[in-house]
């Protein structure tokens, strides 16, 4: 049968992830020391994976409410405030959803369709651009630099406005490239969203991942900025709980009340062990999330340290647990820069241009791996430099 | 507890370089520090955490619990001094509970270390009782796993 013209051509016009190819070959290999992990080594913490059990005991294992349990969406509303100073009505103006994945799917969907145009910046997360095709609107790349430490400026965004643009996507703390965006940065581009009348999805999952005394900034509390954003965040980077699956989104209740009504039909109800969890999460995790940021700090300054020592030039990164460094003075491309390094080392990074091409000329390294692991693999690398 | 500590106690092989990153302090502070815990005893020597396990004719290890009687002036001290200076035990602990002194005792064969026991130990004066449990298997060690059990990072299998 053809099932080509069985199939939606949205989907088929999305591109399939750049890295599959690389990492098929890394399957296939053994012994491979791998960099190139996306998500905390740590596991969840015990106390919140013994709610997930209790809950389990209790046999409470039926669909919540839509929106997610409203204690949950209680304490997000007592998060947000705590850490962010910002007041969200848990009544209507968070949804828990399925990740932080879905709710940047159900927030794009319901904020951009034909004819508008989605803004953005990469090296980025893979998901934006995918998801803004399926909701037929129109992704717009917005290429961020080394040279301004991975920012996004107001320069940038200028050159790719036009009246069809309609949404914004703020990215940082950045996965790949590990840049943050400071008070002042932030300020300037809502300046700029204001004059154009956009709206923000700004991706906060990273938020309690930022080093050197620099705490992370939600764009929602830059003046003005609340009305015109959705935050989306999670409990999987921060509490170390990916395979649980929960995030959610906070944002004006106009928005939140269509997110939840989509999300109300394809999905029904984020998972219940995880929100049981997550509650202990909210309640007293703050003392597992400074514990592992400390372990991240380290390991972040240790690699970042090493490869500026071997000559590949690595901008300094202030949050998520990812570096970034620029691979050009090898005079390989990403990709081939990682297949040699795999073969002669067995070490897997992945290639900056699985980011979006402008991640090409830099490999992404993930440090989110045990001190002794990381040790190991930087060896390798120095010797793979000197071998070049 | 102070983080250089805590860092080395798991590992010792790191450079003075990698440990100056890790803490972002100085290089040579990290130097002074390390040679003021030598100086003053807190870091007694740095070991390879060998699993005797794995090493043919490594022979036997034991732990062994004393009851002794304490000495009128040093305690307990006095007699955990001169048991310590045995080069069959390689470690010894003042105990709360069940009896007073354990010790780590290493020696080529059963045999050695039962004629240890015998011989020399219970020689000692203000030993009452000794019992002698023999280890069969490593697990364990100094925080270090001796078994190849699966790395925690070992299910983690998504890579974006
Ligand atoms: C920037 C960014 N956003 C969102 C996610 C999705 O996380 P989750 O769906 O587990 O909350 C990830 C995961 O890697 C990420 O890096």
């Amino acid at each position: 049968m053809d099932y080509s013209s069985k199939i939606n051509d949205s989907i088929k016009s999305v591109k399939p992830s750049g890295i599959r190819k690389f990492f098929d070959i890394v399957n296939e290999m053994d012994n491979v020391i791998s960099l190139s992990i996306g998500e905390p080594d740590f596991k969840t913490p015990w106390h919140i994976r013994k709610a997930g059990i209790d809950s389990l005991e209790m046999g409470r294992t039926w669909y919540t409410p839509n929106r997610g349990f409203a204690q949950l969406r209680e304490e997000i509303s007592n998060y947000m405030k705590r850490k962010c100073n910002l007041t969200y009505s848990a009544d209507s103006e968070v949804v828990v959803t399925v990740g932080g994945s879905e709710a940047i799917d159900i927030a794009i969907r319901c904020l951009v369709g034909k004819g508008d145009e989605v803004l953005i910046p990469q090296p980025s997360f893979v998901c934006y651009e995918p998801l803004t095709i399926m909701a037929q609107a129109t992704p717009v790349i917005i290429e961020t630099k080394m040279e301004n430490n991975f920012r996004l400026t107001v320069d940038d965004i200028k050159d790719k406005l036009t009246e069809n643009t309609k949404l914004l996507i703020l990215p940082f703390p950045n996965n790949p490239t590990g840049a943050i965006m400071e008070k002042k940065d932030l300020e300037a581009i809502a300046k700029l969203v204001e004059e154009h009348d956009l709206m923000v999805l700004s991706d906060e999952i990273y938020s309690e991942l930022t080093y050197g005394g620099k705490n992370h900034i939600s764009f929602a509390s830059i003046e003005g900025m609340k009305e015109r954003t959705i935050v989306i965040n999670g409990f999987s980077k921060s509490y170390a709980m990916t395979g649980w699956r929960l995030g959610f989104a906070c944002g004006p209740k106009e928005i939140v009340e269509m997110m939840t009504k989509l999300h109300q039909f394809c999905i029904m109800s984020a998972p219940t062990t995880a929100q049981y969890a997550a509650i202990e999460a909210l309640k007293n995790g703050d003392d597992d999330i400074a514990y592992m940021r400390d372990q991240y700090d380290m390991r972040r300054r240790l690699v970042v340290g090493s490869l500026n020592k071997m000559g590949l030039t690595c901008f300094e990164p202030e949050g998520a647990f990812y570096c970034f460094p620029c691979i050009k003075s090898t005079g390989l491309t990403s990709e081939e820069f990682c297949t040699k390094l795999l073969h002669a080392k067995h070490v897997a990074l992945v290639p900056g241009s699985a980011f979006g091409e402008c991640g090409e000329g830099y490999v992404r390294l993930s440090y989110s791996y045990s001190l002794k692991h990381l040790k190991k693999a930087l060896t390798l690398i120095e010797e793979f430099l000197k071998e070049l | 507890m102070d983080k250089l500590l805590k860092i080395l106690s798991e590992n010792s092989a790191y450079t003075t370089a990698q440990l100056a990153l890790m803490l972002n302090e100085p290089e040579d502070y990290i130097k002074a520090q390390i040679k003021e815990y030598e100086d003053s005893g807190v870091i007694r020597g740095y070991q390879a955490m060998v699993n005797w396990d794995s090493v043919p004719d490594a022979g036997v290890m034991a732990i062994i619990e004393l009851k002794v009687t304490p000495q009128k002036e040093k305690g307990f001290d006095e007699i955990a001094e001169k048991v310590m200076m045995f080069d069959e035990v390689s470690s010894v602990y003042l105990m709360a509970g069940g009896y007073d002194l354990a010790l780590v005792v290493k020696g080529d064969t059963i045999q050695d270390v039962s004629a240890f026991v015998a011989k020399k130990l219970s020689a000692l004066e203000g030993i009452v009782s000794t019992a002698t449990h023999f280890m069969l298997k490593r697990y364990k060690e100094g925080s270090v796993a001796l078994v190849d059990v699966e790395e925690p990072t070992d299910g983690r299998e998504m890579i974006v």
